[in-house]
C-alpha cells in the first residue's frame, strides 16, 4: 500500500471519463494504448480517428523526459505512426542508468496549439500544493520562479481559496475563466479519485477546450477498495526496466491475496547473501547492515514478512526464495532468516512453514553449500528456535540460531564474517 | 485528573478499545497487573456488532468488561477513559478515529490498521491538531510507558514484558517509525542502560497523526525522561523536523538516533520497502542525507545500526557518571500464571481429553474423512456411498459397495405418504411445526416394527448360517419360538408378483459381489417359506439386512465387527439416512401445499365406552 505510478494513458482516460463531472470541461478523449498485445491495427478497427487524424506517439512507461531521448513521434500519419511502433515495440532502450524494453505506446490526436500552461497538484501534511504556470513546457523548471502556488487546506474547500484572484495576473477575460474552471474541477477530481500526484506539463487550449498534452500521474492504492469501480481495471506498472521477475510476481500475488504482508524484490540473483527477514522495518535493517558492511553487491534480495502470517504463507514465502538461491550451482551462500522481536506474530508458528520448505530443498542447500544464520524473538520463540536448531541437525546443514540475547543484526556480522573470500 | 501536557499516559490511564481484541486486551491487562496497577487500563470495549461483555484476567482473577455497540455510549458510560486503541479495519479506521476526536472525553487515539489512504490520514492528523489532540498511528503497533500502561500488543506477552523490565520505568524516551521494531528497540535499550521510560512507534505511512518530534518534544518536557532514542526511516522529510529542533534548542536532551535505509544507495531504481512511507523520492529523503543531517545537528549517530548499543551504552553511562541518572533499585514484578494455551503450546503442561474423536478432524488446514481431505473426496468422485464407508467404518470401501449402499439409499428413500414415518411427518408438518420437528417425528417411528426388519432379518439369518442350521431347521426352530422369520414375507407381493426392488438388489449383488453366501441361504430359506404361502417371500427389508452382511464379509469386516455393527442398530441407521430423504419430502410438500392442520375424522375412529368394555371383555 503506497503510492504508485500509473500510465498516462490511465490518467488521460480518467480524466477525460470523470472531469465533465466536475466543470464544463470536455476533454476530446481519444486515447490509444498500444502494446505487445494490441497492435495499432487492431485498436483502429474501434478508434476510426486513429487512420483520420495526425498523430502523437510515445512510450508510456512511467520514464520521462521523452523528448530528450527521441521518443515522441509528432505529426504523423497512421501508417508513419504504426511503423515508428512497430520499429521500437520490444526493442531495448537506456533511459539514465536503467535499460528496458519499450512495450507499451500511447497514441493521441496530434493538436496544434501555441501557448503551454502548466499545472501539478502535489500532497503535503496539512494542504495540497497547487502549481500554476503560463510558461509550461520541458523548461518549467528553469522558469519555476514564474509558477504561482495555490495550498487547499487538506480538510478544507477549493470553492473557498481565491484561484481567480491569484491568477489574475497572468492572465484574463475567457482564458482566466476557463483556466479557473479547469484548476478546480482538476483539483476535485484528483480528491476524489486518490491522485496522489498529479502534473499536466504542458497543457493547451483550443477553441476554449482544454487539451492535456502530457501527463504524469500516481495513485494511492491503499484506497483501491473505495475507488474499485471509479479506476476501473487499473493497471499499477513496475518502474521502467524494473519489470516483474515470475518469482517477484508469484510473491506479489500472494500479498495481494493475504492479510498479512510478502514482499520480494531481486536485487543480484547470482549474490551469495539471501535475506528472509520477518518485519518492514527490520527487512531494511538488516539489508542497511548488509550494506554498511561492503557487501552490498553481494546482497541478492530485498523481502519481508510480517502481519502474521499462515504457516502456509511462510511456506510458499521460503520455498520461493530457497530456489531462487539454488538455481546457478554456485558454492558458498548465506542465508538470513532474520526478525527483530515481534509484538504477536507467533514465531513457532511462521517458522513451521520456513521448516518445511528447508526440508524440501536439503539436497538442493547442501549443494550449493548454504549455511543459515536466525535470529528472532517474540511470543512462542523459544520453540521456534528449538525447531531451527533441530533442524539444522536433522538435514546435516549447518544453521546457527540466537534468540534476543544476541543484537539483531549481529548474525549478519557472523555470517559475512564466515562467508570468508571478499 | 491534572496531568502536565507531556503525559499521554500514567499509572491511572484508562482505555476504550475499539474492536473485540481479545488478546490483545489479555496482554494489555498482563501488562497492568505486572506494573502494579490497582485498576484494569481497559474501560470498555465497542464492537458495532455485539455487545455485553468480555472476560478477561487480572492476574489470577477472572474479570467482566463492558463491551458496547457504539463508542458514544462506552465514552457516556466511562467519562474516565481518555485513551482509545483502534482496532478498526483500513476500511472503518477513518470513520471510526474521526468520531473519536469528535467525543470529549477521548484524547489520545492510537491506530492500528494498515493500509488507510494518505488523504484519509491527513484529515485525521488535521482533525486532531485543531482539536488539541493525539493520534498515534495509523500502521503501528502503538506504544507503551513502561511500569503505567501499554497500547495492544506492544511489547509482546508476559514472559518479554518480564525479560525487558518492561514493568517499571527507566530513563529512555523512544520514538521510532516501525511499529514492528519498537520491541527490538526496548530490548536494545535495556540491555545498554536502565530500559525506557516511554516508547512510541508512529507507524510506517506517509503522514502519520504524530511525528518523531512530536514525542521528542513530549520527552524533552519530561523531567523524568533523561534522554532520547529515535529510530527514523528512509523516506519523507519527518527527521529533518528533529534536525530543526536539534538547532534552534528547542530538543536539548542527549538523542540517539539513526535512520534506516541506508541500503537503498545500491539498489537499482527506486525500491518500494515494506512500509508505505519508506520510500525516497529526492535525495533529501534518503537515509544516508538524514544521518548526515541529523549527527551535524548534534544528535549522536553511530556508524550502523549495529553499533546503536553502544552508542546508548556511552550516553548512558556519561548521564550516570555526571549524577543526572541515578539507578533506582529493581522491583521483583508480581507473578502472573502462565495462560492455558501458552503452556500448551510451549509443552509445559499436559491435559487429558474428555472427548475423543477418531472419524474426522476439522482442526488443520484441511477437513479430513477418516484421514481423507475433503478436497481427495471430491477429487476421487466416492461418492455418498464413499463418504459413509469413511465415516461409519474408517475405510474407504471399494466401488462395488459404495455404489451398493447408494442404491439401498436411492431404494430406501421414500415408500409413500401411508408408512408411519411419512404420516407422522406430515401430522407434524400440518401442525405448523418446522421441517426439522417434521423430520424428527417421523424418524421417531422408526424401530422394531417400522424398518427394524432389516437389522433382525441380519441379525436371525446370519446368527443361523454361522450355527449350521439347515433352512429348514432354522424355519423350524423360528416357529417353535412362535416368532416370524423378519425379511420374510409381503402385504401384497408374492412370488407371482414379485417386488422389484427386490429383483434390483440382488440381481445386482449377483453381479457385483465377490460371494453372496448368505443371500443364497436366504433364498433357500424362501424356498421353504413360499411352498407354504406364496406371499412369504424375502422382502426388501430382509434383502437389504443379509446383503449388507455378505457386503461386510466381502470388504474383509472382521466377525465381531459385523456383530457390533448389527448390534448397535446400524443397519437401522442406514434406513434411517434412506428415508429421511423421503420424510423431508413430504414435509417439504405439505409446506408448499400449506396443507392445514390435520385433524383425524370422527368416523374413522371406533368410540368404545368403559361399560361396553367391560361387556365385551368381561371381568369387574
Amino acid at each position: 500500500m503506497a503510492q504508485r505510478g500509473i500510465r498516462e494513458y490511465d490518467a488521460k482516460r480518467l480524466m477525460a471519463k470523470y472531469l465533465p463531472e466536475y466543470g464544463n470541461i470536455k476533454l476530446h478523449g481519444k486515447y490509444v494504448l498500444v502494446t505487445p498485445d494490441k497492435s495499432i491495427e487492431e485498436a483502429a478497427k474501434e478508434n476510426e480517428w486513429l487512420k483520420n487524424e495526425k498523430l502523437v506517439v510515445k512510450p508510456d512507461m512511467l520514464f520521462g523526459k521523452r523528448g530528450k531521448h527521441g521518443l515522441i513521434l509528432l505529426n504523423a500519419d497512421f501508417e508513419e505512426a504504426k511503423k515508428w511502433i512497430e520499429e521500437r515495440m520490444n526493442k531495448p532502450v537506456k533511459i539514465g542508468d536503467v535499460e528496458g524494453k519499450l512495450t507499451h505506446f500511447l497514441v493521441e490526436p496530434y493538436i496544434e496549439h501555441d501557448k503551454e500552461y502548466y499545472v501539478a497538484i502535489k500532497d503535503d501534511r496539512e494542504v495540497d500544493h497547487i502549481y500554476f504556470s503560463t510558461e509550461g513546457g520541458v523548461d518549467i523548471e528553469a522558469n519555476w520562479d514564474k509558477v504561482i502556488t495555490i495550498d487547499v487546506p487538506v480538510d478544507g474547500d477549493i470553492e473557498e481559496v481565491d484561484i481567480k484572484g491569484m491568477l489574475s495576473k497572468q492572465l484574463e477575460g475567457e482564458e482566466l475563466e476557463r483556466v479557473v474552471d479547469f484548476i478546480k474541477a482538476l483539483y476535485k477530481f484528483y480528491v476524489d479519485l486518490y491522485f496522489a500526484f498529479l502534473e499536466i506539463n504542458p497543457f493547451a487550449m483550443v477553441d476554449g477546450n482544454i487539451i492535456p498534452l502530457d501527463t504524469v500521474a500516481r495513485l494511492d492504492d491503499a484506497a483501491t477498495f473505495w475507488m474499485a469501480k471509479k479506476w476501473g481495471d487499473i493497471e499499477f506498472p513496475a518502474p521502467f526496466g524494473r519489470e516483474l521477475t515470475p518469482e517477484e510476481k508469484y510473491i506479489k500475488e500472494l500479498d495481494e491475496k493475504s492479510g498479512a504482508s510478502m514482499k520480494l524484490t531481486i536485487l543480484n540473483p547470482n549474490g551469495k547473501i539471501w535475506t528472509m527477514v520477518a518485519g518492514g522495518g527490520a527487512s531494511v535493517i538488516y539489508a542497511d547492515t548488509i550494506v554498511d558492511l561492503g557487501y552490498g553487491k553481494e546482497l541478492a534480495n530485498y523481502g519481508e514478512y510480517s502481519g502474521n502470517p499462515t504457516t502456509d504463507e511462510t511456506y510458499e514465502y521460503a520455498k520461493t526464495i530457497l530456489d531462487l538461491m539454488t538455481r546457478d550451482g554456485k558454492k558458498g551462500k548465506i542465508l538470513i532468516i532474520g526478525g527483530g522481536i515481534a509484538n504477536f506474530t507467533d514465531v513457532a508458528k511462521t517458522f513451521k512453514g520456513i521448516i518445511k520448505a528447508l526440508r524440501e530443498y536439503k539436497d538442493k542447500l547442501k549443494e550449493h553449500d548454504v549455511r543459515i544464520y536466525v535470529r528472532r524473538g517474540g511470543p512462542n520463540y523459544k520453540e521456534g528456535l528449538r525447531q531451527m536448531r533441530e533442524l539444522g541437525e536433522e538435514l546435516g546443514i549447518p544453521i546457527k540460531v540466537y534468540g534476543p540475547e544476541m543484537h539483531m543484526t549481529r548474525i549478519v556480522k557472523i555470517a559475512v564474517e564466515e562467508l570468508g573470500g571478499d | 485528573m491534572e496531568r502536565p501536557d507531556y503525559v499521554l499516559f500514567d499509572e491511572n490511564t484508562k482505555a476504550i478499545v475499539y474492536g473485540e481484541q481479545r488478546n490483545a486486551i489479555q496482554r494489555m491487562l498482563d501488562f497492568d497487573y505486572m506494573c502494579r496497577r490497582s485498576k484494569p487500563s481497559v474501560a470498555a470495549v465497542v464492537n458495532p456488532t455485539r455487545d455485553g461483555y468480555i472476560k478477561v484476567f487480572f492476574g489470577t482473577k477472572e474479570i467482566l468488561i463492558p463491551m458496547y455497540r457504539t463508542l458514544k455510549e462506552a465514552a457516556e458510560r466511562h467519562p474516565d477513559a481518555d485513551v482509545m486503541v483502534n482496532f478498526a479495519s483500513y476500511r472503518s479506521a477513518f470513520d471510526t478515529t474521526m468520531e473519536a476526536l469528535a467525543t470529549p472525553t477521548i484524547r489520545t487515539i492510537a491506530v492500528i490498521a494498515e493500509g488507510i489512504p494518505e488523504r484519509k490520514e491527513r484529515i485525521m492528523a488535521k482533525e486532531a491538531k485543531k482539536r488539541n489532540k493525539w493520534i498515534i498511528g495509523p500502521a503501528t503497533v502503538g506504544g507503551l510507558r513502561a511500569g503505567a500502561f501499554k497500547i495492544g500488543n506492544t511489547g509482546g506477552a508476559i514472559d518479554n514484558i518480564k525479560a525487558l523490565k518492561l514493568y517499571r520505568p527507566g530513563s529512555v524516551g523512544l520514538v521510532t517509525v516501525s511499529g514492528g521494531m519498537v520491541n527490538e528497540m526496548f530490548n536494545i535499550i535495556q540491555q545498554n542502560s536502565d530500559g525506557v521510560y516511554e516508547g512510541i512507534a508512529i507507524g510506517g505511512d506517509r503522514y502519520p497523526g504524530s511525528t518523531l518530534l512530536d514525542h521528542l518534544l513530549r520527552y524533552e518536557a519530561n523531567p523524568d525522561v533523561k534522554f532520547m532514542v529515535m529510530l527514523g526511516e528512509v523516506g519523507g522529510m519527518k527527521e529533518y523536523e528533529v534536525v530543526d529542533a536539534l538547532k534552534d534548542g528547542r530538543i536539548t536532551k542527549p538523542l540517539v538516533a539513526w535512520v534506516s535505509g541506508t541500503c537503498a544507495k545500491v539498489f537499482p531504481g527506486e525500491v518500494q520497502f515494506g512500509h508505505a512511507g519508506a520510500r525516497a523520492g529526492a535525495a533529501k529523503e534518503t537515509a544516508d542525507a538524514k544521518i548526515e543531517a541529523l549527527r551535524e545537528a548534534g544528535a549522536i549517530v553511530p556508524n550502523s545500526f549495529d553499533e546503536l548499543g553502544e552508542a546508548i551504552k556511552e550516553v548512558y553511562e556519561k548521564l550516570k557518571k555526571e549524577g543526572k541518572i541515578v539507578e533506582k533499585p529493581e522491583i521483583e514484578p508480581p507473578k502472573i500464571p502462565i495462560d492455558y494455551k501458552v503452556a500448551l503450546k510451549e509443552g509445559i503442561i499436559r491435559k487429558p481429553r474428555e472427548f475423543i474423536c477418531t472419524i474426522s478432524d476439522d482442526s488443520g488446514e484441511e477437513l479430513l474423512y477418516a484421514g481423507m481431505p475433503i478436497s481427495e473426496v471430491i477429487e476421487k468422485d466416492i461418492g455418498v456411498g464413499g463418504v459413509i464407508g469413511l465415516l461409519w467404518f474408517k475405510r474407504l470401501l471399494p466401488d462395488y459397495a459404495r455404489k451398493f449402499i447408494e442404491m439401498v439409499l436411492m431404494i430406501t428413500a421414500d415408500h409413500g405418504p401411508a408408512v408411519s414415518g411419512a404420516h407422522n411427518a406430515i401430522v407434524t408438518a400440518r401442525a405448523g411445526k418446522d421441517i426439522i420437528d417434521a423430520l424428527a417425528s417421523g424418524l421417531l417411528t422408526i424401530g422394531p416394527r417400522f424398518g427394524g426388519a432389516i437389522a433382525d432379518a441380519a441379525k436371525y439369518f446370519k446368527s443361523a448360517y454361522e450355527r449350521g442350521l439347515t433352512p429348514e431347521e432354522f424355519v423350524n426352530e423360528m416357529k417353535a419360538m412362535g416368532k416370524y422369520i423378519p425379511g420374510i414375507g409381503h402385504r401384497v407381493k408374492s412370488v407371482q408378483n414379485p417386488d422389484k426392488r427386490v429383483e434390483l438388489l440382488k440381481e445386482y449383488a449377483f453381479k457385483n459381489f465377490p460371494s453372496v453366501e448368505l443371500l443364497k441361504y436366504a433364498l433357500e430359506v424362501e424356498k421353504i417359506t413360499t411352498a407354504k404361502r406364496n406371499n412369504l417371500i424375502l422382502n426388501v427389508d430382509g434383502c437389504i439386512g443379509i446383503l449388507f452382511v455378505d457386503l461386510m464379509k466381502n470388504v474383509g469386516f472382521k466377525e465381531e465387527e459385523i456383530d457390533q455393527f448389527i448390534e448397535m442398530g446400524g443397519l437401522n441407521g442406514l434406513f434411517v439416512l434412506g428415508r429421511s430423504i423421503g420424510i423431508l419430502g413430504h414435509a417439504m410438500d405439505q409446506k408448499r401445499l400449506k396443507a392445514r392442520l390435520y385433524r383425524h375424522p370422527y368416523d374413522d375412529i371406533l368410540y368404545i365406552h368403559p361399560d361396553e368394555e367391560k361387556e365385551m371383555f368381561g371381568g369387574e
